[in-house]
């Protein structure tokens, strides 16, 4: 990790350019950061100070009761309970989500480059362009498949007396951004297991070990890094969906946040209180945010990984 | 019946050979080094015998058994890899243990069987480490301990010291050699380094392209090369291949050498000189290691032929315990091996001593020895 | 048989019987392909046989609900005649326009503004730690909150032109989120906004793994920096243009939800992107045959971009 050229440090060049440089810099930072500062500066501000004060001056009496009242008592279309539920409807729906897709993503990734059969490229090469496909393709079929469900949940419920998921609208959206987070979760297993040493591989298989026990005991304890990007970057996604949320749970207490989030700020039912929708938008970023911020060197890697393909 | 046999084996991926028909037995206790230049196929037919290759076609016996389609850790095998293949989340304790532990042995009799192999290789204290906190000598010692902990019918090493900086190849060359010498397994070794094939050996297959040049011990494959390829691949400096023409003078076969501005050089074949007459009138090359060519005091008194000749001597290097001497013959650069204390000079003429007992000869074209 | 020397081998069938493999070894042959199997069934039906599914849909004259009896071409000779119905614009018209507009100006700014600020921040910049994670966290919002903020910011009566009237600029005049022509624009705005971050990031890594030989050697040559970026540098990250390119292609065609959130549409439907036309006619106009065929220019749109790339990459990595 070398920087290029830098003009500081090599003889003869001067200081202007320098400051120039650094300018620049601090410039886009603030241009990047006002959008963010706003929001939560509104978000702490009443409703008498947004209509008559500035935008960007720091609240003069910060209070917490817009972030209360969006959690608790917001609107979303008619219902006024907050934003807390739907907050746990995406959370529910995340988690086994991130994790299925996760798991799967790494038996595949491990088959395509320690298991090659012949093929195989061409079975990765279409989980691939899955990723890249628009949802709009398949968003009407995926619509009538999951009616179907629905049925047969209703069915199961007459005859068996549970609906075994079929048709509630968590399981949907779990089984909906597991089928399309497998090109995704694939590729990154396959590009990490593609430079694992495949020697180990072999060793192991000398050792005697079984086709899970080389999964499990060789592979899966060193693949820490790659399950965290992973992880984080169908977290990331799932949390932010907002085209299959509004398409197969796009009404009722079933919302998960970010349809939620947008029916708050829409909702035209008496005076658009500012500073809730700017709470409530907050809350829908936190575990993003927060996972940013935590571990914002996996989150990038995700990216890239992502991004570079092969 | 020898103990490790492979029949005819063939390799192909696709339409593309590339091992063709290789047959080679080692009997028990042998130390067999498959040695080759890279993309010769010596890889792929150690993964063979390990299983972790198809066999397309021929056979691999261990012991009288065929195991062409077992699974590698049914073919009662242990393996030494090239990047030694330490599993990185586990310590070098739980490395050594994996395959007994895959295997179902007992916790206790895991342990026992770690200990004594920790204590003969001296690493006792190493084995509570992750690999990572290893050197690249250690890793190796660890490798080699989770093989030797299986007490498998036959050994494979695949390269295993090419990741070694030079002085410590040479000590775990020995390390190797003892072992072997001590346990008696039967062992298959890969390399491209002909110095260790020659150190550890009791057999030595050379292979290039596919085929299996030669078979034999060290001093055969060094000694009597089959063809030009084994006596070029073989040898360091390698043996020199000296273009010269056979003809009779005298009523003697003898060996003319071209030279730079003076009458060809005329050498005495000694006992080659029956083989030579088939090829009387022909071209041929003429191979002669360099320490066959030596000062006039350097060279072999039991030799049978020695022929003294005074050539030009273009170059000189010193290499401490013997000094390289290069002289221009046959339109080519011949190196001479003498003692590091012989006065020659750049540039002067000196007496070189040739010992024509060790002379080979081979077709220019077919490259195969003629003599 | 220690003595011998053998470079032909005589060609004899191979004698022992070979055994066949046993029920288990060959299970075990098969375990990987069945490990994998449900995996590739999934994105073979859900992926590729709802593709057909919506190609089949869009050759119906599905209404509100889906019809499968194929009729004919009719939604696509819509489309096509929608194509060119510029006065009054039909929405497909201002879809397609739009995401010209929004294509070209996002990628391109993007890239722009992401090599600009990768090549200011690899000038060995004291606090690069801190500056950049700023420049990058939009990119983990979702365009959902992203278009919240700048829905607020960009709002005339509330956001930077309320604002700026206060600092006493009360010429400024900017409703572009209110203005069916300008709408669009502040969609690149926002989009921009999320997105360059990451685009410098990968123009970071790509600027962190060029040889510094190779700099040290132009710096020698005599090279001025500007020389040195021109020249070197910036030819150098070709294959970085190409990922973020891919990348930026791919989430421009995507982007729903980020008009929706910001503009609701725009005045009239005057933000809609083809993502939104196709989400509009097929769930809230009934016009579910359109909706699909809309889905299949897209799909076909982005299929020129992605596969030529995805066919030489995966082909590159053959052995």
């Amino acid at each position: 990790m070398s920087a290029i050229a830098a003009p500081g440090r090599t003889p003869g060049s001067s200081i202007v350019p320098r400051i120039v440089i650094y300018g620049l810099l601090v410039f886009f930072a603030l241009i990047y950061l006002i959008p963010f500062f706003v929001m939560l500066v509104t978000s702490l501000k009443t409703m008498p100070e947004i209509q008559h004060g500035n935008m960007l001056a720091l609240p003069k009496a910060p209070t917490l009761d817009p972030w209360v009242r969006a959690w608790g008592e917001a609107c979303v279309g008619l219902t006024c309970e907050g934003i807390h539920g739907y907050f746990w409807n995406s959370i529910k729906m995340v988690v086994p989500a991130v994790a299925i897709s996760t798991f799967l993503g790494a038996l595949n990734g491990y088959v395509l480059t320690k298991w090659r059969f012949k093929g195989h490229k061409l079975v990765f090469g279409l989980m691939l362009f899955a990723c890249f496909i628009p949802f709009q393709a398949v968003l009407l079929p995926m619509a009538t498949v999951l009616g179907e469900f629905g049925q047969f949940g209703k069915f199961l419920t007459n005859t068996t007396g549970f609906t075994f998921g079929f048709g509630n609208p968590t399981v949907n959206l779990v089984f909906v951004h597991v089928v399309y987070g497998l090109g995704f979760t694939t590729l990154f297993f396959r590009n990490y297991y593609e430079a694992f040493p495949t020697e180990l591989v072999k060793a192991a298989m000398v050792d005697g070990a079984s086709f899970f026990q080389i999964f499990r005991r060789v592979l899966l304890p060193n693949s820490l890094p790659i399950i965290v990007v992973t992880v984080i970057y169908q977290f990331t996604n799932i949390w932010n969906d907002f085209l299959f949320a509004s398409a197969y749970a796009g009404s009722g207490d079933v919302m998960p946040m970010t349809v939620a989030l947008n029916n708050v700020v829409n909702t035209s039912t008496g005076v658009v209180e500012y500073n809730v929708n700017m709470a409530a938008a907050m809350i829908a970023a936190m575990p993003t945010l927060l996972v940013y911020i935590l571990a914002g060197r996996y989150f990038v890697r995700g990216l890239m990984a992502g991004a570079v393909k092969g | 019946m020898a103990f490790l046999e492979i029949d005819r084996l063939v390799k192909r991926f696709g339409a593309t050979e590339v091992l063709k028909g290789i047959t080679l037995e080692v009997e028990e206790g042998g130390f067999l080094v498959l040695v080759g230049p890279s993309g010769c196929g010596k890889s792929t037919l150690l993964s063979m015998i390990a299983g972790l290759d198809t066999i397309s076609d021929g056979e691999v016996r261990i012991n009288g058994r065929r195991v062409n389609e077992l699974h590698p850790s049914q073919r009662d095998i242990a393996m030494v890899f090239q990047s030694y293949a330490l599993y990185p989340n586990m310590t070098v304790a739980e490395n050594i243990a994996f395959g007994l532990e895959m295997r179902g042995v007992p916790k206790t009799d895991r342990e026992a069987a770690v200990a004594k192999v920790a204590e003969m290789l001296q690493m006792g204290h190493l084995l509570k480490r992750k690999p990572s906190q290893l050197s690249g000598g250690q890793r190796q010692r660890v490798a080699m301990g989770r093989a030797l902990v299986r007490d498998p019918q036959v050994f494979l090493f695949d390269e295993p010291l090419s990741n070694l900086d030079a002085k410590l190849r040479v000590d775990m060359r020995t390390e190797i050699k003892r072992l072997h010498q001590r346990m008696g397994t039967t062992i298959v070794y890969v390399t491209h380094d002909q110095i260790e094939a020659m150190t550890l050996a009791t057999q030595i297959a050379v292979l290039k392209d596919g085929v299996l040049q030669q078979f034999g011990t060290p001093a055969e494959v060094y000694n009597n090369p089959v063809n030009m390829f084994v006596a070029d691949f073989m040898g360091s400096p390698s043996m020199n291949l000296v273009p010269a023409h056979i003809r009779a003078e005298n009523g003697k076969t003898v060996v003319a050498l071209s030279r730079a501005n003076e009458d060809d050089l005329i050498l005495d074949p000694g006992v080659a000189s029956t083989k030579l007459g088939a090829v009387l009138g022909q071209n041929v090359l003429l191979g002669i290691r360099p320490e066959a060519i030596t000062d006039h005091d350097g060279a072999d008194r039991n030799a049978r032929t020695l022929v003294d000749v005074d050539c030009h001597v273009e170059v000189v290097e010193p290499a401490g315990s013997d000094t390289f001497v290069v002289t221009h013959l046959g339109g080519k650069h011949v190196i001479a091996r003498m003692r590091s204390d012989a006065s020659v000079r750049g540039g002067q003429r000196a007496p070189f001593t040739f010992n024509m007992d060790k002379a080979v000869f081979f077709d220019p074209q077919t490259e195969l020895r003629v003599a | 048989m220690a003595l011998s020397t053998h470079i032909h081998q005589e060609l004899l069938p191979v004698r022992s019987s070979a055994p066949t493999k046993s029920m288990r070894a060959r299970m075990q042959d098969a375990l990987p392909k069945l490990v994998l199997a449900p995996s590739f069934a999934i994105t073979l039906i859900f992926v590729y046989g709802f593709i057909l599914w919506t190609i089949y849909l869009s050759f119906t004259n599905s209404k509100a609900f889906p019809k499968y009896v194929l009729t004919d071409a009719r939604a696509y000779q819509r489309l096509w005649r929608w194509t060119f119905e510029s006065d009054p614009p039909s929405s497909w018209y201002t879809s397609i326009t739009n995401m010209g507009i929004f294509g070209v100006l996002y990628i391109a700014i993007c890239l722009g503004l992401g090599l600009l600020i990768a090549i200011l921040l690899d000038q060995k910049i004291r606090g690069e730690g801190v500056l950049r994670p700023i420049y990058l966290y939009p990119m983990a919002l979702s365009f959902i909150v992203t278009g919240v903020a700048w829905k607020w910011f960009l709002d005339p009566g509330l956001g930077l032109e309320q604002t700026l009237h206060q600092w006493g600029w009360t010429s400024f005049h900017f409703d572009w989120i209110k203005n069916k022509d300008f709408v669009i624009y502040t969609v690149v705005i926002a989009g921009v906004w999320q997105a360059s971050g990451f685009v410098m990031a990968m123009f970071l890594a790509g600027l962190r793994g060029i040889d510094s030989e190779i700099v040290k050697a132009s710096q020698i040559d005599g090279a001025s920096t500007f020389q040195l970026y021109r020249r070197i540098i910036i030819p150098l990250l070709r294959p970085v243009f190409l990922s973020a390119l891919i990348v930026l292609a791919h989430m421009a065609i995507k982007s729903y939800d980020l008009v929706v959130a910001l503009t609701s549409g725009g005045p009239g439907g005057s933000a809609w992107l083809p993502s939104n036309f196709m989400y509009e006619y097929t769930f809230k106009r009934n016009e579910m045959a359109v909706g699909s065929a809309s889905a299949v220019i897209m799909l076909a749109t982005i299929s020129a971009i992605i596969v030529p790339y995805l066919y030489s990459e995966l082909r590159e990595k053959s052995r």
